[in-house]
């Protein structure tokens, strides 16, 4: 997290590129894709003319060709380098279990066809390199018994080549990369709201970088491939190759138990052990009016609309799915009916979490303030249970609550709070932005309070009252600070002066 | 001057990456077989003759059998396994009996391996039986080879059994 808070300063929180390392694997997999189709254009299959094409084009033609040619390695280095890095971030961020297996789980067969895609793709331009990823490819292979005949057999030697292997060779090339493509969009079937581009800064930025590099250090080839002779030393791609080296030292049976045995294990990840399963969302018709806000800021897809069952004259009512909802509360918070004003009657959202009502949030909140003593500068803070953890701060003027997400507080809370004077300001505190447990709370959060999401901010809400401190379990200090501040220009402020007035249903305006 | 130190910032950052990509994209190299050494390829898939004799049918067997696997002639689908020898200055380098592969033990006998040798002039001596006979050999191949440093030998059973090919 403090890497990522570094990294903040230096791109700013929007172009932050830990925030998107998937969107940027999206990113580099275009570079790749573009620069392919151009490779292709003059690619030849036969031997030695698979060869001398990449030379032609390295080395000819290397204005447009050599750096097509280098942009194709590097931004498939990069694909690789981002798939790593967005794997152990949502591990080590727990972003795996629960209603995100699918994510996970579909993201592991994306590994395998990424390295084949790469290691088929060193084997087409048939120098020294991809003689010794063919040889070691086929004798690792042929650690299976299942070929009639060793397939390593077809590089013995000169005359045992065929041109047409690279045929084949070719088409796994291009097809892999478009069933993985297929996948990728398979990955992305919970993730609503998800994002595939990274922000332009970063795209031209990274495209820059990858562009000076391919002038710089253009890509080329080693020696022809020669069957008579040992290719040694090879130039390797550790990004792809890495595994090449270890069948030598450890041999091909442990390689495919480790293989095999990795891919198991990542597949199992997220029962190991399951998320603990909280109770999901419910869906209260009396309240629901089928206004649709859960359905669309819900970020995992979890809710749907379906024709009305309870004959009430709406079209359609929200419906939850419990395997997928991963009780984050954003959408209590997106619930135009979730009003700490309301009076009449129960307490009760169209939506609410059974786990942490909103009328127990209400209940909570009263509490807490109700504790804050007679002083100008008393706070009330939201927190969030996956952020900074608000607890720590309580007393001196500070009353804390703490949801499950950020994004669960409607911003009707926040009018409350101030309204009744509960206390004199509020400060929001959640995950910092791109770094949202639950994805978008944030930023659904940061759209309501700046009026352009709904449910909206009030406009009568003193917006000098509200305070904002997005902040990371590692971020006590910066809060702290902040806070201090705030409660500093609190005591400078006027009173609230609020006039509340009754409406018809009870409900305080 | 902030923007300056952070658009410096971003450039080195993108820098460290292309450093990062640019130097593992090929190096550090990597020797599988030193270079000052040679390779010997021994591979062949090679079909064993059959586990038995074949044999005519009589009448009565050809009746017992649906009129259209009426063949007169019945041969074993199993085949021997294949005996290969090979010395390299007398020295042993590889004694196997590959068996059959198949399901039914009917397919060729495959073997592939690889030797590293010291380059040099060597004198390679190898005998392969394909029948069951006790004495003696089906076939014997002897050649004396140059090879070089980094060269890489492929020894194949070639020409439908016929003869070892040095390559």
């Amino acid at each position: 997290m403090w890497i990522e808070g570094w990294i903040d300063h230096i791109f700013g929180q929007k172009w932050n590129p830990t925030y998107c390392l998937g969107a940027l694997g999206y990113y580099y997999f275009w570079i790749v894709s573009i620069s392919g189709i151009y490779v292709y254009i003059f690619f030849e299959t036969g031997i030695p003319d698979a060869f001398m094409s990449i030379e032609y084009l390295t080395n000819e033609q290397w204005w447009l060709g050599g750096i097509m040619r280098s942009l194709h390695r590097y931004a498939s280095d990069a694909m690789v380098a981002m798939m790593v890095l967005h794997i152990i971030r949502e591990f080590a961020f727990d972003r795996y279990r629960g209603g995100r297996w699918f994510s996970w789980f579909t993201g592991v067969p994306m590994l395998w066809m990424v390295m084949i895609a790469g290691i088929t793709g060193y084997w087409l331009v048939w120098d020294e390199l991809a003689q010794y990823v063919a040889i070691t490819t086929t004798e690792l292979l042929d650690w299976f018994p299942i070929f009639g005949e060793p397939i390593a057999r077809n590089f013995l030697a000169p005359s045992h080549l065929d041109s047409r292997f690279f045929t084949m060779m070719i088409f796994a090339h291009i097809f892999v990369p478009l069933f993985l493509l297929f996948i990728m969009w398979i990955h992305l079937q919970r993730v609503a709201h998800s994002t595939i581009n990274p922000p332009r800064g970063l795209a031209i930025g990274t495209f820059l970088m990858l562009l000076v590099l391919s002038i710089i250090k253009p890509a080329t080839s080693q020696s022809i491939a020669d069957l008579s002779t040992i290719p040694s030393p090879v130039g390797i791609d550790w990004f792809y190759l890495w595994i090449y080296p270890l069948i030598d030292i450890v041999g091909p049976a442990w390689i495919w138990i480790g293989l095999l045995g990795g891919t198991a294990l990542l597949l199992i990840v997220p029962w190991l052990p399951p998320a603990k399963k909280v109770p999901a969302a419910v869906v209260n018709l009396d309240n629901c009016n089928g206004c649709t806000r859960c359905v669309v800021d819900c970020p995992f897809s979890a809710i749907t609309m379906q024709k009305r069952t309870d004959g009430m004259a709406f079209d359609q009512e929200a419906i939850v799915n419990p395997d997928i909802c991963v009780a984050c509360g954003i959408c209590v918070g997106a619930c135009p009916t979730a009003s700490p004003f309301r009076r009449a009657g129960e307490f009760i959202p169209g939506i609410d979490l059974p786990g942490l009502s909103a009328s127990t949030l209400r209940d909570k909140v009263e509490r807490a303030a109700s504790k804050l003593e007679g002083r100008p500068d008393r706070i009330m803070v939201f927190g969030c249970d996956k952020a900074l953890r608000v607890d720590k701060f309580r007393g001196k003027g500070i009353a804390t609550v703490s949801m499950p997400c950020a994004g669960m507080l409607p911003p009707s809370f926040i009018d409350f709070v101030l309204s009744r004077k509960l206390a004199d300001g509020v400060v929001v505190t959640g995950c910092r932005r791109g770094e949202c447990h639950y994805r978008l709370g944030q930023i659904w959060l940061e759209e309501r309070l700046d009026g352009v999401r709904d449910p909206r901010l009030r406009k009568r809400v003193p917006r000098e009252r509200v305070n904002r401190i997005w902040a990371s379990a590692t971020d006590g200090r910066m809060f702290a600070r902040n806070m201090a501040s705030f409660q500093g220009t609190l005591s400078d402020l006027k009173p609230i002066d609020h006039k509340i007035k009754k409406i018809k249903d009870g409900t305080e305006q | 001057m902030k923007k300056f130190i952070q658009y410096t910032a971003q450039a080195l950052v993108y820098a460290g990456f292309a450093w990062f990509i640019g130097y593992f994209s090929n190096i550090p190299q990597y020797t599988r077989i030193p270079e000052d050494l040679a390779l010997v390829k021994f591979s062949f898939a090679h079909g064993a003759k059959p586990k038995g004799e074949c044999h005519t049918l009589t009448r009565e067997e050809l009746l017992a059998l649906a009129p259209n696997m009426r063949k007169p002639r019945s041969c074993p689908r199993e085949r021997l396994p294949v005996k290969v020898e090979l010395k390299m200055d007398g020295e042993t380098l590889l004694k196997e009996t590959l068996i059959p592969t198949g399901l039914h033990g009917d397919g060729p006998s495959v073997i592939y391996k690889r030797l590293v040798i010291q380059p040099g002039e060597h004198q390679f001596h190898i005998t392969l039986n394909d029948t069951d006979r006790e004495e003696g050999y089906d076939y014997i191949s002897q050649k004396t080879l140059t090879i070089a440093p980094g060269q890489s030998l492929a020894i194949d059973f070639k020409g439908s059994g016929i003869e070892f090919v040095y390559e």
